[in-house]
């Protein structure tokens, strides 16, 4: 029998940007096993939000994560704006959709840089960062700051879109489609590329629906799946879009999904340039929001973004939730992971797109129902402490509900 | 001063190694500082390096208000860096805890885990606020070295 080795990875780790650490149980040079401890970048916002006013809150959600900031943002304020019964401007909405894609285009170059990265073609990593910096430069040109633009207020977004500057992003988008079309040269041509990714970190179209994955992780296996054409928010109704799937269903097919999803955001930029309507930018919401509770849905760069407002009548909210789309993809990766390479284990993390700061829990064991032996919960035993605790606390009962066993 | 340190302090002004850290930030910080080591920024004309293990380093970069969950592993990464070290805070939530501030898992900055030389504020600091602050930190400890002769 081969002896097992663990090998810890994190939380501080050249192959990581963030802190992360992973307990890789290797057998010989396969992995047997793939242990994930996050928290490490837990700050409590959802917690933070809870003292501060809807205003504040959008400051703090913005920096949840410094990459997908506009949705959290947004989709925080759609949810909030929905208590509010407020309608914004249809200006605003194109806004919104528009720094929408161009933050999902420099997630995806960005994205490109690191997955290029961790195979070790450095190259690519420069050129996909260089050209980055078109799309970064737009981003401070039109709302004052590279990387947390607070673009959206409560009832509409702060800043206009001037003639000039529409000029200087279809330009800018010129440049970039031309440098995107050499990627996709590069990512259906280049030999190294194909083969280095072909075949790593596989999930099949059962599995990725089976255990949730989302945006273009999900789409690369074949799942047809967007928040923006099945729950259109802001002006997407209005644009015309394909949604990107690709039937590879490994790193290679998630690489060519993002590729791809550039060109579609150059084409629905265009559009909402030519379409740009003339109304004003933001309506007034009053400070109290009155008590109801809310769920909005976004799709960010990575997926599908949820947050869920609690709102009880004065400034300041009872309850946040959010639900980043990387807590639906990490489920995925031991699954990618099964008896694969040591070595693909930061490309195939990689390859989804993660976001721990998005994604870290404070997790509290449930000690005091355990007995002194026991350690650890079963599935049923924490079924039914969670419905005794509903039934004593909340006076709900849940156990009638029945227990489906297809998913678990 | 002898020779052989003078080569030393030569070197260590001439190739400063950066080891960066994220110790709880949103990942702002963290892309402007890779954004500022590829082409349009290019801090490595100054002959800094990205590394990966603190044993190798001269400067660390800190990027967010640090977590509980994470202070003892900064601290233990600091320690493990050789001397002369230098750390710089990059972002406004690592100099004092900014947006984050009155959250319970956090502490207010680097500074309470960790001695600190430079403060880049900015939300995030831009690629230009970060080459700043490491240029002014090699002319500062240059400035230290010639006083101490």
């Amino acid at each position: 029998m081969t002896k097992r080795i663990v090998i810890p990875v994190g939380p501080q780790h050249p192959a990581l940007k963030e802190p992360a650490s992973f307990d890789v149980t290797l057998k010989g040079e396969r992995v047997a096993d793939i242990l994930v401890k996050v928290g490490y970048n837990h700050r409590g916002i959802e917690k933070g939000c809870e003292g501060r006013p809807y205003l504040h809150c959008v400051y703090l959600l913005e920096r949840v994560c410094g990459i997908c900031s506009h949705s959290h943002s947004t989709c925080f304020i759609q949810a909030v704006e929905e208590l509010a019964n407020v309608k914004i401007p249809e200006k605003a909405s194109y806004i919104r959709a528009l720094f929408g894609e161009l933050e999902r285009i420099h997630s995806h170059l960005l994205w490109l840089g690191v997955a290029a990265h961790e195979i070790g073609f450095d190259t690519l990593l420069m050129y996909s960062w260089r050209d980055r910096e078109v799309v970064m430069d737009l981003l401070a040109l039109l709302a004052g700051n590279r990387v947390n633009y607070t673009v959206n207020v409560i009832g509409g977004v702060r800043k206009d879109v001037t003639e000039e500057e529409k000029g200087q992003i279809l330009k800018a988008v010129d440049i970039l489609e031309e440098r995107t079309k050499y990627y996709v040269r590069v990512a259906t041509e280049e030999v190294s590329f194909i083969e280095r990714l072909s075949k790593v970190g596989y999930i099949s179209y059962e599995d990725a629906l089976r255990l949730g994955a989302v945006g273009p992780t999900g789409r690369a296996s074949g799942i047809k799946r967007d928040v923006r054409k099945d729950d259109p928010y802001a002006a997407y109704e209005e644009i015309d879009f394909d949604i990107i799937t690709d039937d590879h269903c490994d790193v290679y097919g998630r690489a060519v999904v993002r590729v791809k999803e550039l060109l579609q955001s150059y084409s629905i930029i265009r559009q909402l340039i030519k379409k740009l309507p003339q109304t004003p930018l933001s309506v007034n919401v009053p400070k109290n929001i009155p008590a109801g509770e809310a769920v909005s849905r976004y799709e960010a760069p990575r997926g599908e973004d949820i947050h869920y407002v609690k709102s009880n009548g004065t400034d300041k909210p009872d309850r946040v939730k959010l639900r980043a789309p990387t807590l639906a993809n990490v489920q995925a990766v031991a699954k990618m992971l099964e008896n694969g390479n040591f070595a693909d284990v930061p490309i195939v993390v990689a390859a989804i797109d993660p976001c721990f700061s998005c994604t870290d829990r404070m997790i509290v064991a449930a000690n005091d129902v355990l007995s002194e032996k026991e350690n650890r919960m079963t599935w049923k035993q924490l079924r039914e402490f969670s419905i005794n605790w509903y039934k004593k606390n909340k006076g709900v009962d849940f156990s009638k509900i029945k227990k489906s066993d297809k998913h678990i | 001063m002898k020779i052989v340190d003078r080569i030393v302090n030569w070197a260590r002004l001439k190739s400063p190694w950066v080891i960066h850290f994220n110790t709880g930030a949103c990942n702002a910080c963290d892309i402007e500082i890779v954004a500022s080591i590829t082409p349009t920024y290019d801090l490595e004309r100054f002959g800094s390096l990205l590394k990966g293990t603190p044993r190798h380093a001269d400067v660390l970069l800190c990027s967010g208000p640090v977590t509980r969950q994470l202070k003892d592993r900064l601290v233990r990464i600091y320690e493990q860096m050789p001397e002369p070290k230098f750390v710089v805070a990059v972002g406004t939530c690592a100099c004092s805890g900014g947006v984050f501030n009155g959250c319970y898992s956090m502490l207010s900055g680097i500074d309470e885990a960790i001695p600190v030389s430079m403060y880049i504020p900015g939300c995030p600091a831009s690629p230009d606020a970060i080459i700043d602050g490491v240029v002014k930190l090699l002319k500062e400890y240059e400035k230290s070295l010639k006083d101490k002769k």
